[in-house]
């Protein structure tokens, strides 16, 4: 048995089918998955995120520790409640971890990290912290509530403590805002508007089950993964891992180039990569045979393999199979994925596929 | 709880077999196994008229979470298969025994069926995961 949630309780009485992730038992779904995923693109689903770790980052020395500790610059960080997205990277530029970083105050920051990843990301930003004026505070007494979709916003207001419940509506997105010992912040990881709201573990239960009489649907990890395939986000440790960079998973955006003086972990290794050139192209893929697209299956173009897909699976909002997929540069519009040994034609398109309820891929 | 109709075979591989009295057999993935796999996306039936051996891959069924082989419970010729799976693959969440069939088939040995789990063997083996 892994370990529980504070909502665990909640998942197994609305029935929940229960999977073992990353050594936490999570909600894969509670019935459907494709009707939790319709769902958070019509209305608005909920998702039990605790199994994810907030680290609080705090003292004088803070933010010179996360400008070398992040690709992405936290100095970007001005107004406070302001969000970050940013990847963690070994010296050769190797992604340790993606997460998310709130400015909560002065010198006080909060990382959201994977759970998959939680104590090794703790292990190397101690050992990086090692001598600094910093204290690195991980907070596994915190719940976390993604609510996600059109009307996620609108439900989820009424049920802040009060300090809260006049300022979250008024968040523009990727801020957040803080009131004791709770988070609320415009983020998400589904494509869709909303929230994912951080509160003390036994406050949850209250949370979801006001959310859940608000008619927002429970929403397992299953839909989770499909819709931010759809809005084209990608996944750790499938989409990248420590021996990929950020320049070929997509993420260059992310990283912080100027300025040029800061010294970041791995920036020698990804200026050594750019260099040399010849970096994949990281794409979308949607299959315009019959099939569904699955990781590791190979793909084709002119004959030869070019590459691999990532992350892959069924779309329910385009009724078809979608991808991500690190494949040679230049490759497409058209191409193959070799699917149980059959050459199937698909289509190179850049993600995201779904955003707001609306499809951006057409096929004629 | 599953449901597990009393008048069909069952193979461990959680397939159902119906003897539909002509020498074909009906034969689909039982409630417990789509429940298990979750709602189903893609099926790829066999070929009309193809020979299959007893615990061949013949189909597969793929959910949102994973692909699955459907293996023959029985030896044989494919004689129809489910063309409607192909728009509603669904069926086979929604009614597994009924329109969510996969394909027929003729055994090559009418008396393999009888060999067969029936229902209550089936029951506890479910049970038993």
């Amino acid at each position: 048995m892994g370990s529980q949630t504070p909502l665990f309780a909640e998942h197994l009485a609305l029935g929940a089918r229960i999977v073992p992730f990353a050594g936490w038992d999570m909600p894969l779904h509670y019935g459907s998955q494709l009707a939790e995923h319709l769902a958070v693109r019509a209305g608005a689903g909920m998702f039990d995120v605790s199994h994810m770790l907030p680290v609080d980052l705090a003292g004088t020395s803070v933010l010179p520790f996360l400008r070398r500790l992040l690709a992405n610059d936290a100095a970007r960080l001005k107004d406070p409640g302001k969000a970050l997205y940013g990847c963690l990277l070994n010296p050769e530029g190797g992604v340790i971890d993606d997460l998310i970083l709130y400015y909560l105050g002065p010198e006080r920051y909060r990382a959201v990290v994977n759970a998959a990843t939680a104590e090794k990301d703790l292990a190397w930003m101690r050992g990086q912290a090692a001598g600094a004026e910093l204290e690195i505070r991980p907070r596994r007494d915190l719940a976390m509530i993604a609510v996600q979709g059109p009307e996620a916003r609108a439900k989820t207001a009424p049920l802040l403590p009060a300090a809260l419940r006049d300022r979250a509506p008024a968040l523009a997105p990727f801020f957040a805002a803080e009131g004791g010992d709770w988070l609320v912040a415009r983020t998400g990881y589904t494509g869709e508007d909303g929230f994912e709201v951080l509160c003390p573990g036994a406050e949850a239960p209250g949370l979801w089950r006001g959310l859940l009489a608000a008619g927002v649907s429970p929403c397992g990890l299953g839909a989770r993964d499909t819709l931010r395939l759809e809005a084209g986000m990608n996944l750790y440790g499938q989409d990248m891992d420590e021996s990929t960079s950020p320049l070929a998973a997509g993420l260059g955006w992310t990283i912080a180039w100027e300025p040029t003086e800061r010294d970041f972990i791995g920036r020698a290794g990804l200026e050594a990569e750019r260099q040399a050139g010849g970096l994949p192209d990281f794409v979308g893929l949607v299959l315009t045979g019959r099939g569904v697209l699955r990781p590791h299956q190979r793909v084709f173009a002119d004959g030869r393999e070019v590459g691999e897909v990532t992350s892959g699976g069924f779309a329910p909002s385009l009724d078809r199979s979608i991808a991500l997929a690190r494949v040679a540069p230049g490759t497409g519009p058209e191409c193959a994925v070799e699917i149980r040994g059959k050459a199937v034609p698909a289509r190179v398109v850049k993600p995201p596929f779904v955003r707001q309820g609306e499809p951006l891929i057409v096929l004629d | 709880m599953s449901q597990v109709p009393d008048d069909l075979r069952y193979s461990k591989d959680h397939e159902w077999v119906r003897d539909n009295g002509d020498g074909t057999v009906t034969v689909g993935i039982t409630d417990h196994a789509q429940a298990a796999l979750g709602d189903l996306v893609f099926v790829e039936v066999p070929e009309t008229g193809r020979q299959i051996a007893a615990g061949d891959a013949c189909a597969v069924v793929e959910s949102v979470k994973a692909a699955s082989d459907v293996y023959s419970p029985l030896a044989g010729e494919v004689t129809a298969i489910n063309e409607a799976l192909g728009d509603a693959p669904e069926s086979i969440n929604d009614d597994p025994y009924g329109e969510g069939w996969i394909y027929q088939m003729r055994p090559s040995d009418p008396g393999a069926v009888a060999a067969l789990m029936d229902a209550a063997a089936y029951r506890a083996l479910i049970e038993s995961e």
